[in-house]
């Protein structure tokens, strides 16, 4: 290892063990320190600052794709005759990881920052900062782990201190009820990734990345078990990244100070999912890509349509997010990899600086929520909103911002993906998500910073937000601009982002992978100067058919995508704004679909009345089978056992003890009747003797 | 017709003096009698003896133990007959039936 | 011999300190209470240190189970000898001792829940002579289970702990006790009969040369029983394989599965838990369940490796019972004792499972299980405990919000809690991942189907934590103070080694595994007919 290299390993722990030295000093000294908000944020800056450092480094100057550090953690020793069992843990620096460590850095230490002011005041305000410090911890673990284990022991630390920054406010039940729905359903698609993680660990004895490329490389997994495992890991994202069907919770995580779903259920836990299928991209087969692309679209349609018909600020814009991640786990379905990565990074950067000022918001207008209360803002807080402005155009993917390039990357990739295989479902959903996300987010600027005040009182009291709150929404803003990303606004592709994030090549056996070099013959009879013939005697094309499709459809797509976008933002102002259309009516027009979508097309109905309902009717019967039929038994058996000695109890009394006294009585009986010879008259004793000697006499004649 | 006397006709004769006695003793009440029964007994004991002395194999021993039985015969008496009147004079009956006194 | 104090064994000392700490019990005055609770801390105190001096003279690497030269501490002497016995002939006992990879975890784990037992036994307020003698009583024959090499030597250490822990339910426990203390006395008391008949059996079957005169005759010695070639081949349990070898196993089994307790023999321990006193409840969990566990591997696994074999995969289907089954009646409880009482049942599950595997990582995890469910769970009782002592009830829907009023409390019962849902970097999630990693790779499905409980567990925790500690504060407990210093000298050495043993298991794991290796590699070879390993 050259000594930069250990030095960026160096510099890496550091910003991994930074927030845990902030979180121990937090919840051990919390009280007795002055100002422990201020030690907690300034440690993240440091963090985001060694991040960056580590980020430039790795990015612009060092050639090998890839820093690895490994360490033994267990070694149980060998049988005789079987390898070894040990387990090896580590970090690794990548490209990906670098980009990530400081978008967590980047956003955990916007977020502090914007805490100070939020959070003031609050009853557990030093305990927000500790459990802020170690989710910060838990996530740089995910990021920079190299191994399936210490990425699932930090994929659960994660969870958990979701779950207990959802339960901050624990007082109320909703609160307290919804850190609990996460940490559980996250937990259910934990179990998937865990089965997974054993498939991999079991085949291929190790946990290691690397090891498992190499060994799937080999051969040592492959088939349908290569494709479970891909799924299973995969179940792991779908819990935390809260694709459906496991995307109840993120919602209700809503309950959590907003400033905490802007970092945790908006930037960086719940991309996490994305982040893992990113890293495993390598082992994911062409069965397991399909299955991930179907969700992911499914995701981004379902909450698409839900986000529209929420009244909740905060509600929306967890649709939303729910939507986004959508489109990025679908980005890497279709074998979009660097798109979906993109987007992971810009939506970051948006969509925390959405919940900022939605938590601005929320702040100005003393904790309210509704939108239906709000109206009018724009002039009392005009840097939140020109920023939100600048947010909301960037998910809509209107060009000059950074969201335009990453959605971009990824509807063209789903629409390329769409003509090579014939899902064209998939390209369809991608494109219609682009209309209804212009839309939804247009309605909430309206609703909420347009037209007139609606609750005047409160309207009169907002203000804009102080200063520690509108930096990280400016910096935010900013980073939401294309420049950042590539000097080319309508093209990221030659941007240093795409060049430094490419696709992985794939380990996964040739049958088992997507060969798009095989695929449309429509493409051979295209491009007829670029084909060749194989040894086998199949025609195949000689370049990347993919890329082939990517940029013929690119213009295409890209108008296609923005027309949507603006035809989203014009319903939007149509119905909203300028009133062209009467929104209550509408809804009266479409009241089943209104209603339908209202209440989140009744998942949580459905699993409450399936899953959660069922598990509580198994416990409870349980519990009485254990109670009255297994105890029953044991006491059943103890009564039988006393039964029988009553049982026995009595024929000792009765039978065996009526034996004595009964030969007791009889030989009185006798006894009785034998003392009528005894008369006393000697005489009479003599008759006896001599008729005694007479019988003796008689009988002893026979011998 | 010369009747030949031999030990069977002394047994008879013994036999018949001891059931005499025996009922003798069995059936009076008064004690007197029972005491006459009893001294009937004894004798048919005693001619047993001397016939077998001098038919059997009992040699000299058979007069001898009558000897004794004659002397122990008139022992009892003596001792029986005091008992009687003692028992006469406390209770004033010879009937053993009522010399019951031990009984209650 | 090495390893000696006073001439008496490092092994004997530790075994039998308590019972020192007993008699001087019984000898103070009725009135001095505090003399009892500071001569059995003392007792207790010492116990650990000896335990402490063991850990660190004990050499990891050896192999131990079967091998004479892998036990350590060994104490070896001619106990009983009676040189003609009609019928039986010489009947010679050894009090043999020792402890390898697989007793040095249990070992520690019996010392220190012993000496937090008599931490949390403090406020017992009627008859101390008779609770602080009996639960000495009851440490020594805990410890003496765990050391014993002898099988008649370990049944004497099984059967002494059986009876203090009746009394300890029966006189100073809840208001149903007499029921929970009889019924407890008696199941363990079945299985007992079961293991002793076993004992009996491999007695007349076991024909070995003793040492000291050179004939051959019966012997007690475990390490003796695991030899096939030591069975006298006329006898009951000779050969592989053969009939009456799995009847025993099935024996055997049943009387160590009621001490796990594995289901269906698992009801007297919802009922013992409940009306137990505090610390008696955290001996119950944190030490008795493990001997049957221990026993499975100490005695069942190596004398009857043909067996296990056959019945591993029966074994794991109960270890997936036991989980999922667990959960779902954990999850019906409203009284927070019985809830961590069925916590157990399920967690136990994982030992059985990981066991059942019969691997590298299975057996590891299953042995690493027991000593962090050991810890865990007595933590849990004791947090059970601290809420009972000053609420004087355990009905989860009774309380609310007691995290703000008592903040130290929660902060170290969500550290337990979060061990138990198997959360990283608390020792539970080790153990329980290795040993669903080589239940995975014995059999799949069963591993598959027992991860429910993973979910499960998580479930009922976080709703009990819900129910407890978040929420409103009702007004009747507004008076409820924090934990005190007594309750923490009980419960911070067991967070602490929940939070080491989560960080780096490889301190526990080390010593164990060259031994728990020797054991799977011994069972396979001499349960599928290959010779024995030395």
């Amino acid at each position: 290892m050259s000594p930069i290299d250990s030095t960026l390993i160096h510099l890496a722990f550091a910003v991994l063990l930074l927030p845990l030295a902030g979180f121990t000093l937090l919840i051990f000294f919390g009280k007795r320190i002055p100002r422990q908000d201020l030690i907690e944020t300034g440690i993240l800056f440091v963090a985001l600052a060694i991040s960056i450092y580590i980020m430039v480094q790795k990015v612009f100057f060092i050639a090998e794709p890839r820093i690895d550090f490994t360490f033994r953690w267990l070694d149980l020793g060998a049988l005789i005759g079987h390898p070894g069992f040990t387990i090896d843990l580590g970090i690794a620096i990548d490209n990906i990881t670098a980009i990530m460590l400081v978008v967590v850095t980047l956003i955990s230490s916007l977020v502090h920052l914007f805490s100070l002011a939020y959070m003031e005041g609050d009853v557990r305000y030093s305990r927000y900062y500790a459990y802020l410090g170690f989710f910060s911890f838990s996530m740089l673990g995910i990021v920079l782990s190299n191994n399936f284990l210490m990425m699932y022991a930090f994929w659960e630390l994660v969870g958990i201190s979701s779950y207990l920054l959802i339960g901050h406010w624990y007082e109320k039940k909703s609160a307290s009820d919804a850190g609990k729905k996460a940490f559980i359903v996250n937990r259910i698609g934990d179990v998937g990734f865990f089965i997974g993680i054993m498939i991999v660990f079991t085949q291929l004895h190790t946990f290691l990345f690397s090891g498992v490329f190499a060994g799937i490389a080999e051969g040592h997994l492959s088939g349908p078990l290569l494709t479970a495992a891909g799924i299973l890991i995969f179940c792991g994202a779908v819990g935390k990244s809260a694709q459906f069907p496991l995307h109840v919770w993120l919602p209700d995580a809503m309950e959590g100070p907003t400033p905490v779903s802007a970092l945790i259920h908006a930037a960086t836990m719940v991309a996490a999912g994305v982040y893992l299928i990113a890293r495993v991209f390598p082992m994911l087969t062409a069965d397991a890509l399909t299955v991930i692309a179907y969700i992911g679209a499914i995701t981004a349609f379902i909450s698409a349509t839900i986000a529209i018909a929420q009244n909740d600020i905060k509600k929306v814009l967890a649709y939303s997010t729910v939507s986004q991640l959508g489109y990025m786990v679908m980005a890497l379905g279709v074998d979009a990899y660097s798109a979906g990565f993109f987007h992971l990074v810009t939506h970051a950067a948006f969509k925390a600086g959405l919940f900022l000022g939605s938590g601005s918001v929320i702040y100005a207008m003393h904790h309210e929520q509704d939108m239906r209360q709000m109206g009018g803002l724009r002039k009392k807080m005009p840097i939140t909103y020109w920023t939100f402005v600048v947010f909301s155009l960037s998910i809509s993917g209107i060009p000059l911002t950074s969201g335009f390039l990453s959605k971009d990357s990824i509807l063209g990739g789903s629409l390329a993906y769409g003509m090579l295989t014939g899902n064209y479902l998939i390209p369809i959903i991608g494109y219609s998500v682009v209309f209804l996300t212009a839309m939804y987010m247009f309605r909430l600027i309206i609703m909420t910073f347009h037209g007139e005040p609606r609750d005047v009182h409160k309207y009169e009291h907002a203000k804009e937000s102080p200063k520690v709150m509108t930096i990280p929404l400016i910096v935010l803003a900013s980073l939401s601009i294309f420049v950042f990303y590539s000097f080319n606004p309508l093209n990221p592709e030659k941007g240093w982002f795409l060049e430094s994030v490419t696709k992985p090549e794939s380990v996964v056996p040739g049958y088992q992978k997507y060969s798009w070099d095989f695929l449309q013959v429509k493409l051979v009879e295209k491009h007829p100067g670029e084909t060749g013939v194989t040894n086998s005697g199949e025609t195949f094309v000689t370049t990347n058919a993919y890329q082939m499709e990517l940029e013929r459809i690119h213009y295409t797509g890209l108008f296609l995508s923005l027309a949507l976008a603006l035809l989203g933002i014009f319903t939007a102002f149509l119905i909203y704004d300028w009133k062209k259309i009467d929104a209550e009516k509408l809804k009266q027009r479409v009241k089943p679909i209104h209603t339908f979508l209202y209440n989140k097309w009744y998942f949580d109905e459905l699993y409450g009345a399936t899953a959660v309902a069922g598990t509580l009717l198994l416990s409870k019967s349980f519990a009485w089978f254990d109670a009255h039929v297994i105890d029953g038994i044991v006491n059943g058996a103890a009564t039988l056992i006393r039964l029988w000695s009553r049982l026995s109890g009595s024929f000792d009394h009765y039978v065996v003890d009526g034996l004595v006294n009964f030969s007791a009585w009889f030989t009185g009986l006798l006894g009785r009747g034998l003392r009528k010879v005894q008369t006393g008259r000697v005489q009479t004793y003599i008759v006896f003797a001599l008729l005694g000697v007479i019988v003796i006499f008689y009988v002893f004649k026979q011998f | 017709m010369a009747v030949h006397i031999g030990l069977t006709q002394f047994l008879v004769v013994s036999a018949i003096l001891f059931s005499l006695g025996l009922y003798g003793v069995i059936t009076r009440k008064n004690a007197i009698m029972v005491l006459m029964g009893i001294e009937l007994i004894l004798n048919a004991a005693n001619i047993n003896f001397v016939a077998f002395t001098r038919y059997g194999a009992m040699n000299i021993s058979g007069q001898v133990v009558a000897v004794f039985v004659i002397i122990l015969a008139a022992a009892e008496a003596a001792v029986l007959l005091a008992i009687v009147l003692n028992i006469f004079q406390q209770l004033n009956t010879v009937n053993v039936d009522e010399v019951d006194n031990l009984k209650n | 011999m090495q390893y000696q104090f006073l001439g008496i064994g490092y092994l004997t000392w530790i075994t039998f300190l308590p019972v020192l700490g007993m008699a001087v019990v019984l000898l103070i005055p009725k009135a001095s209470t505090n003399a009892m609770k500071w001569t059995a801390l003392i007792a207790t105190v010492l116990q650990l240190v000896v335990a402490a001096v063991i850990w660190i003279n004990f050499k990891p690497g050896l192999t131990g189970i079967n091998d004479p030269n892998g036990f350590q501490f060994v104490e070896k002497y001619r106990w009983i000898d009676l040189p003609g016995v009609a019928w039986f002939g010489h009947v010679a006992v050894d009090y043999f001792l020792g402890i390898d990879g697989l007793s040095i975890p249990m070992v520690i784990l019996t010392a220190l829940i012993s000496f937090v037992g008599v931490v949390a036994s403090w406020n017992i307020n009627k008859a101390h002579k008779g609770y602080f003698a009996l639960y000495l009583l009851l440490d020594t024959g805990m410890m003496g289970v765990f050391v014993a090499l002898d099988m008649f030597l370990f049944y004497v250490f099984w059967e002494l702990m059986l009876l203090p822990m009746y009394f300890l339910i029966g006189i100073w426990g809840g208001p149903r006790r007499e029921y929970a203390a009889i019924k407890f006395f008696l199941y363990t008391l079945f299985g007992s009969v079961l293991i002793l008949l076993v004992m009996l059996a491999l007695y007349f079957s076991v024909v070995v040369k003793d040492p000291a005169t050179g004939q051959m005759m019966h012997s007690f010695d475990m390490l003796a029983m695991m030899n096939p070639q030591n069975f006298d081949p006329n006898s009951l349990l000779a050969g592989i394989g053969t009939y009456w070898r799995y009847v025993a196993f099935i024996a055997l089994f049943i009387g160590f599965a009621i001490k796990v307790p594995i289901f269906p023999f698992h009801t007297w321990l919802p009922d013992a838990h409940v009306e137990a006193p505090t610390a008696i409840s955290v001996i119950l969990a944190g030490v008795l369940l493990k001997m049957g566990t221990y026993g499975f591997l100490r005695v069942s696994f190596p004398i009857f490796p043909d067996a296990i074999l056959k019945f591993a995969y029966p074994l794991a289907i109960l270890g997936f019972i036991n989980i999922v089954y667990g959960a779902l009646c954990a999850m019906a409880q409203t009284d927070f004792k019985k809830l961590i009482a069925y916590s157990s049942i399920s967690h136990m599950g994982v030992v059985l499972l990981g066991i059942a595997a019969l691997n590298t990582q299975g057996v590891a995890g299953g042995v690493l299980q027991m000593f962090n469910h050991g810890v865990v769970t007595a933590m849990l009782f004791l947090i059970v405990g601290v809420i009972y002592d000053r609420a004087h009830t355990r009905g989860l829907n009774d309380f609310g919000g007691l995290a703000n009023q008592m903040p130290v409390y929660t902060g170290i019962m969500t550290i337990a809690f979060f061990a138990a849902i198997g959360l990283p970097g608390l020792s539970e999630f080790i153990s329980e991942l290795l040993s669903y990693l080589g239940a995975f790779q014995a059999f799949r499905w069963v591993a598959i189907f027992s991860s429910i409980g993973i979910v499960l567990t998580a479930g009922y925790m976080l709703w009990t934590l819900q129910r407890v500690f978040l929420g409103q504060l009702p007004d009747k407990w507004k008076e409820l103070s924090d934990v005190n210093g007594r309750e923490l000298v009980a419960l911070v050495p067991l967070m602490v080694v929940v939070i080491i043993l989560g960080v780096y298991p490889s301190i526990m794991l080390h010593p164990m595994s060259s031994t728990l290796n020797h054991l799977v590699d011994f069972v396979h070879k001499v349960g599928t007919g290959m010779t024995a390993v030395k």
